[in-house]
């Protein structure tokens, strides 16, 4: 019970943190945060995403860039074709995200641990191959957005904040959407086949279907990651689908602590933090970032929010 | 055309041989102490940078190589002692952020000592040529040297592991650490050895590689998914599997790139062929990694768990 | 209360990120360089940032101005430049921002910036479309359209009565460009044709495939990494009696790996450190005095860019007037390390382009040397479609 209770403080302070940084970016005078903001909410979208499969199914995904991937080239698809509401390019997003998901996520599905994992990257590099060989659409150049996506009908988001602040409700959407998930029937039998899939295929539940099931599930959050970030750059390439970036994701999970869906969140928004302050201290960061992950891994158990818990031991 | 299908197999077979020498030291380290080091890649990547140093230091390559193993596999015991000896009962993920942050400080690090310019080691006198092989098609001699390293490797591998009273302890201690405790056999110390042996076997490819391929700082991370999706067809842990892994990857990539566009004339229009065999060519290796994995979850010699 | 003290620890850390407010000054000239200085292709973007800083040294005050330059990397990621170059034109208030050094992140960047007013100087990367369909008025190149170098070699190897040449390039949109600009002005016969993944690090079976057709010539587009495994291993594999042409693969950045292996290799330039004029001389002395390398054409663009824009600012009197700027930049009105110099309508340059050789000079450094010019006043094929308003 308590345990709920501070996870939903927790979840109300980092929201409404997040909510009032418009509000401070102003007062600094510093527009630019609220674009760094965005940035943050869309990877924290696509982290959460991933949290829900790698902390609570147990499949850790090294592929899930494919789906920030699908997600953005949705929007520069649909918006060349004149199609430009967010909507459609959610769920044009959605629907490519859910085909690609369901047929790699059966074949990954037959396979465990490392292999699983590297299984999941083959398939992210077969798409992002495809994108790079797409002349159509620049192939590895990409493509330029010329304008962010409507809402209804009227180009609302050109407007910085009202991007972010359209980004933070999906985010906080699909948060309360994951938390319902991990709390249903279903989370629990997702749980149980990550614990004892032997156990749980003997009490009649077939733990593939269930795990499928949450692997497009998370896919389909990932591709809105993309759309919003899509948005965000007002740029398409397929360096959306790097490996990096599928990397970067796992990187921010482990880093916030897995199986806790705000712990992605708070995953993505250290890390990304981290990023961008150490680049102003030195152009060597990627040196201190490096010694600072060794340095947290070695020192809690549990990501960063291990950190904290272990200070609060009598 | 039989010739050059000869030619190709054979360019195949030398570049999964590359790819052996690099993913040995990674499948025995993952197999044996069940641990993921993403940091593999930079060791290898430091020892072509020390291999470019020492040569200039020393005037001579093959010097310049000897010097390199003692210095990986020190790199290799000090990197044990520092993080990796903390992390061996952490799980996956873990470990996968700790080496993670260590790709990133090696890389910063070999950037702001070597500079980011890429850098080279020239090819000593003696195995710069090339050989004439069929009709009037050459190979480089180092190639030769290259393939015959790699099967030296993969043969002293063969003979420690399978015939000596060490391999012994690294079979019983991959299967039961608790056992081979109790036997006696200091762990701990049995996976410091492991450990800086398997970094000195990066270092060796790339001391080895410096003189053919390029030494830059991404020269790491390049061949570190190219290694782990070696170990992982061959299934993790053995290095019969590693090597032939290496071999299939080699020769399908290889023989996907020049063949590949040929073998589609036939059933497509010559221009349609050419866009396929482009947007297929690099898929290739992964295209295989899936199928193999999709019909064999473990790997070819992978054990069933 | 554990993770609200850990969101509470994140919260006060975001506020050390609220960086300097944009400095709106109107007697501060803010450039920005926005360039590739991490990973394999490092090197380009810091050559570029050295020849930047080595002309804004001997200037002083850029413009006759205050001067404040923020050198920032763009990691080659596209995501990453955009929000650098939003960083620089909303943060730091960059008036100029010089970048970035690959045709991928061009397109990335060149939104944000001129959307904010401020202008784009490219001290290298010349994709089409801003030569092309979507120039624009802030948008300047210190550099070449991307077809120029290959287009060179093309007509070389036409010049040589080539009839059977074999073209190679990596699978990527500027090496699709490049096979198509060398064909813009060869039109003999193609032996052969291969584009190599993206960062291939072996060429053992593409050299194969040439040794086994014995063409007139090879042509190469193989920048960065690519191009030094490529050349050493086309040595090696016996294969130099067949002439080997390129561009963006042998110079400056690589030739320190690639040493003998490249010698009497032939590329095309819009330049050459042995380029006989007086700034020229100048330029190379002190680049390599200062940074112990020649310098490549990327230093030497950055070069050019910074006293391009030294010159402008004066003529028009200051920043703060961006039309006044803009037709400043137009008449370039500077002398160009190149000697002949101008801006086309496109704001893309007409220059001249020579046929390159590598030499091994006296104090065994490598370089190209200039064999011959190949273009004289040369322009870009896509100028016809620009329409700047």
């Amino acid at each position: 019970m308590s345990r709920l209770m501070t996870r939903r403080n927790a979840a109300l302070l980092l929201f409404s943190g997040f909510a009032l940084l418009p509000f401070v970016a102003t007062m600094l005078g510093d527009s630019y945060l609220v674009v760094i903001a965005t940035r943050i909410l869309g990877f924290a979208i696509a982290a959460l995403a991933l949290d829900l499969i790698l902390g609570y199914g147990g499949m850790v995904s090294f592929g899930h860039a494919a789906y920030v991937g699908i997600g953005a080239y949705s929007v520069a698809i649909l918006s060349r074709a004149g199609i430009t509401d967010l909507g459609a390019h959610l769920l044009a997003g959605i629907a490519g995200a859910v085909l690609f998901a369901l047929v790699t996520g059966a074949i990954s599905l037959r396979t465990r641990g490392i292999y699983f994992i590297m299984i999941t990257l083959a398939f992210a590099q077969m798409a992002f191959f495809f994108f790079v060989s797409l002349s159509a659409y620049g192939g590895d150049d990409g493509v330029t957005l010329r304008a962010r996506s409507t809402l209804l009908g009227r180009p609302l988001l050109e407007d910085d904040r009202t991007l972010y602040y359209v980004t933070l409700a999906i985010l906080v959407a699909l948060y309360l959407l994951a938390v319902a998930i991990t709390r249903s029937r279903f989370g629990r039998v997702l749980t149980g086949a990550r614990e004892n899939p032997v156990r749980m295929q003997a009490i009649g539940f077939s733990p593939f279907r269930y795990q499928l099931t949450a692997f497009v599930i998370s896919g389909a959050m990932a591709s809105v990651a993309g759309v919003m970030l899509a948005n965000q750059t007002g740029f398409v390439s397929p360096a959306f689908m790097n490996w990096h970036v599928s990397g970067e994701l796992v990187v921010m999970v482990v880093l916030g602590g897995i199986g806790n869906l705000l712990g992605a969140v708070a995953g993505a928004t250290i890390a990304l933090l981290l990023e961008e302050w150490l680049g102003l201290l030195t152009e060597h960061w990627r040196l201190l970032f490096g010694l600072i992950l060794v340095v947290i891994v070695l020192a809690s158990r549990d990501g960063v929010s291990g950190l904290f818990r272990r200070r609060d031991r009598p | 055309m039989t010739s050059l299908f000869l030619l190709q197999l054979l360019n195949g077979v030398q570049f999964g041989i590359l790819l052996f020498l690099i993913a040995a030291g990674l499948t025995l380290v993952f197999g044996i102490m069940d641990f993921v080091n993403l940091a593999h890649g930079v060791i290898y990547m430091v020892g072509a940078y020390l291999a470019v140093s020492f040569t200039q230091m020393t005037g001579s390559y093959g010097l310049g190589l000897l010097l390199t193993l003692p210095a990986t596999l020190l790199i290799g015991l000090v990197l044990e002692l520092l993080v990796f000896r903390r992390l061996y009962d952490r799980p996956h993920l873990d470990q996968v952020l700790a080496t993670f942050g260590l790709v990133m400080i090696v890389t910063e690090g070999v950037q702001i000592i070597w500079g980011a310019a890429p850098l080279s080691v020239a090819m000593p006198e003696a195995l710069s040529g090339s050989i004439p092989l069929i009709g009037q098609m050459r190979y480089p001699v180092f190639r030769l040297v290259v393939i015959g390293a790699g099967l030296a490797t993969a043969l002293g591998l063969y003979l420690i592991i399978g015939h000596t009273r060490i391999g012994m302890r690294l079979r019983a201690g991959a299967t039961s650490r608790a056992m081979v405790s109790a036997l006696g056999v200091d762990i701990h110390k049995l996976f410091t050895v492991i450990f800086a042996f398997g970094a000195m076997l990066a270092g060796f490819a790339g001391a080895m590689v410096a003189p053919i391929l390029t030494v830059d700082p991404g020269m790491g991370e390049q061949v570190l998914i190219l290694a782990f999706v070696v170990i992982v067809i061959g299934g993790i842990g053995s290095v019969r599997g590693a090597f032939a892994g290496a071999l299939l990857v080699g020769i399908v990539d290889t023989m996907g790139r020049s063949f590949g566009p040929i073998l589609l004339r036939l059933v497509m229009e010559p221009a349609a062929a050419g866009q396929a065999g482009r947007v297929l060519a690099p898929m290739l290796v992964y295209i295989l990694m899936a199928a193999i994995l999709a019909a064999r979850p473990t790997g070819l010699f992978g054990q069933k768990t | 209360m554990t993770q609200s003290r850990t969101i509470l620890a994140l919260l006060a850390a975001s506020t050390c990120l609220a960086g300097p407010a944009a400095a709106q000054d109107d007697d501060t000239l803010t450039i920005g360089l926005l360039l590739t200085l991490s990973g394999p292709s490092a090197v380009l973007g810091e050559m570029a940032r050295d020849g930047f800083q080595l002309a804004a040294e001997e200037i002083g005050d850029i413009g006759g101005m205050t001067t404040r330059i923020i050198v920032v990397d763009d990691e080659l990621k596209p995501d990453v430049a955009t929000n650098k170059a939003r960083e620089l034109v909303q943060r730091n208030g960059a008036d100029i921002v010089v970048g970035p050094i690959f045709s991928n992140i061009m397109g990335a960047i060149a939104k944000p910036v001129v959307d904010s007013g401020a202008i784009l100087i490219s001290p290298n990367a010349g994709p089409s479309v801003f030569a092309g369909a979507e120039c624009h008025r802030n948008i300047f190149a210190t550099s070449y359209q991307n077809d120029q170098m290959h287009e060179v070699m093309g007509a070389y190897a036409q010049a040589q009565g080539f009839d059977n040449v074999f073209l190679l390039a990596p699978n990527y949109q500027a090496g699709k460009d490049a096979l198509a600009g060398f064909r813009h002005s060869y039109e003999g016969g193609v032996a052969g044709e291969i584009f190599t993944q993206l960062g291939q690090l072996d060429y053992s079976a593409e050299l194969a495939q040439i040794a086994a057709m014995q063409p007139d010539a090879v042509f190469a587009f193989m920048p960065g990494g690519m191009g030094v495994n490529l050349v050493r291993q086309y040595r090696q594999a016996g294969l130099e009696t067949i002439p080997f042409l390129s561009a963006f693969t042998v110079d400056e950045s690589t030739l320190p790996a690639q040493q003998d292996a490249a010698v009497s290799f032939l590329g095309g330039s819009n330049w050459a450190p042995d380029l006989d004029t007086p700034e020229n001389k100048a330029f190379v002395e002190a680049y390599e005095a200062k940074f112990n390398q020649v310098p490549a054409v990327y230093a030497m663009q950055a070069y050019d860019a910074a006293r391009l824009i030294d010159a402008a600012v004066r003529e028009a009197g200051g920043v703060a007037d961006r039309d006044a700027l803009i037709a400043a930049l137009e008449q370039a009105p500077f002398t160009s390390v190149r000697g002949d110099f101008s801006f086309g309508p496109n704001h893309f340059p007409i220059q001249d382009f020579y046929l390159t050789e590598v030499v091994k000079r006296e104090d065994g450094k490598f370089a190209t040397s200039i064999v011959e010019k190949i273009f004289e006043d040369y322009q870009d094929s896509y100028v016809g479609d620009c329409q700047m308003d």
